[in-house]
């Protein structure tokens, strides 16, 4: 099955990247999910929580507030003015 | 002790004391360049991510936004000096006061009004000396700058940008930072930032092609917050890359000083041994001269 490649970064740092089976977050219109073979999409986002379900393991969760995200060809870049990772 | 000899102990002791501080500032200095450079990386996937998208946006879209939209004939311009807090750093400051000054120079010949917007301690006196006007100034924190600090002054500078010339906006921005090449070389550049050139970069294969994206909520209001994003994180490339081109000079002229500071230290060894020398003979001849005059008397 096709992968999602992930990267969440902030605005001085990287935050989080590897492969993922989907991801969910909150853009200033409201939830979005995207599994491999998403749509290119350019969206701003919105303040809430991101998530990120790894290939392998547990989802990964942040607090995320302000930035826009991207999909096409199966990459995901997350581009937040501030990330926080919430563990759990 | 004769006098001489003593002025030579003290400005040996001083000078040894001074090339202590060089030495320590200079490992300081070299210690945080690293430092300053992993965070000037830790920051470019951000400003990739960032241009990538702005190049989407633009490559399917005929950009129509307040941002990219170039005066006829310019009138006014922001000037965004990029210097440091503190001094002892060689020429670095007044390398980037100069290109700035020459830039203000080339402006004002194309009858372009400059507003300088000063960033760092060292323009702020600069332009305070000679009573010059400034908009806007920022300090503190050259050599370790913060995202807040870039959000701040981007927000500024496109709000100054947005508003119409006849209500004092300005119709250009540039920036001047200091650009690091190397350990060895930086060099003052300047930047225009405003209005936008995006240049998309041309797709070398079908991969790397962009696709033709959704937007959302609409093309416009992503631009919208794209853009001034864009800036900002220009800003804080520059503010980091300034500040590592800092460290590295104050490395260079600290370290160049602790040399200096060496070979006054041997200078003045010399010429105290020759001033003891001088006084040990003098004494020697009065008192030969003394028992002579004894004897024959």
């Amino acid at each position: 099955m096709a992968q999602l490649d992930v990267q969440v970064v902030a605005s001085d740092h990287a935050v989080w990247s590897g492969q993922a089976k989907s991801v969910r977050a909150r853009t200033v219109e409201g939830d979005i999910g995207i599994l491999p073979g998403h749509t290119p999409v350019l969206a701003l986002l919105g303040e809430g929580e991101l998530v990120v379900e790894p290939v392998s393991g547990t989802a990964v969760k942040a607090q995320v507030s302000g930035g826009f995200f991207s999909v096409d060809h199966d990459r995901v870049t997350i581009v937040a003015d501030d990330a926080e990772l919430s563990h759990g | 002790m004769g006098a001489q000899i003593r002025v030579y102990r003290q400005k040996i002791a001083s000078t040894s004391s001074m090339k202590k501080i060089f030495k320590a500032m200079e490992l300081i200095a070299t210690s945080r360049i690293g430092k300053a450079r992993s965070r000037a990386q830790a920051a470019s996937p951000y400003a990739e991510a960032i241009t990538r998208a702005v190049s989407a946006v633009a490559s399917q879209n005929d950009i129509e936004h307040v941002l990219t939209q170039k005066a006829d004939a310019p009138k006014r311009a922001a000037v965004l000096i990029m210097t440091s807090d503190r001094g002892l750093a060689g020429a670095y400051s007044t390398n980037v006061l100069k290109r700035a000054e020459s830039l203000t120079a080339r402006l004002k010949e194309d009858g372009i009004e400059v507003r300088p917007y000063l960033y760092g301690r060292k323009a702020q006196a600069f332009y305070d000396f000679r009573d010059r006007e400034y908009d806007k100034v920022w300090t503190g924190q050259t050599d370790a700058p913060a995202v807040e600090r870039a959000r701040e002054i981007g927000q500024t500078l496109v709000e100054r940008f947005t508003q119409p010339t006849e209500e004092g906006g300005v119709d250009e921005l540039y920036l001047v930072y200091t650009q690091f090449k190397s350990m060895v070389s930086q060099e003052p550049v300047v930047q225009r930032l405003l209005p936008l050139a995006v240049v998309a970069k041309e797709a070398e294969s079908a991969e790397e092609f962009l696709p033709q994206y959704d937007f959302e909520p609409s093309p416009e209001e992503v631009l919208d917050e794209l853009l001034p994003k864009y800036i900002e994180s220009k800003i804080f490339a520059a503010m980091l890359e300034a500040s590592a081109s800092e460290l590295a000079a104050r490395q260079r002229a600290m370290k160049s000083a602790a040399d200096n500071a060496d070979e006054l230290i041997r200078k003045y060894t010399l010429l105290r041994n020759n001033a003891r020398q001088a006084e040990i003979t003098q004494e020697l001849t009065e008192l030969i001269a003394g028992a002579d005059a004894l004897a024959s008397s």
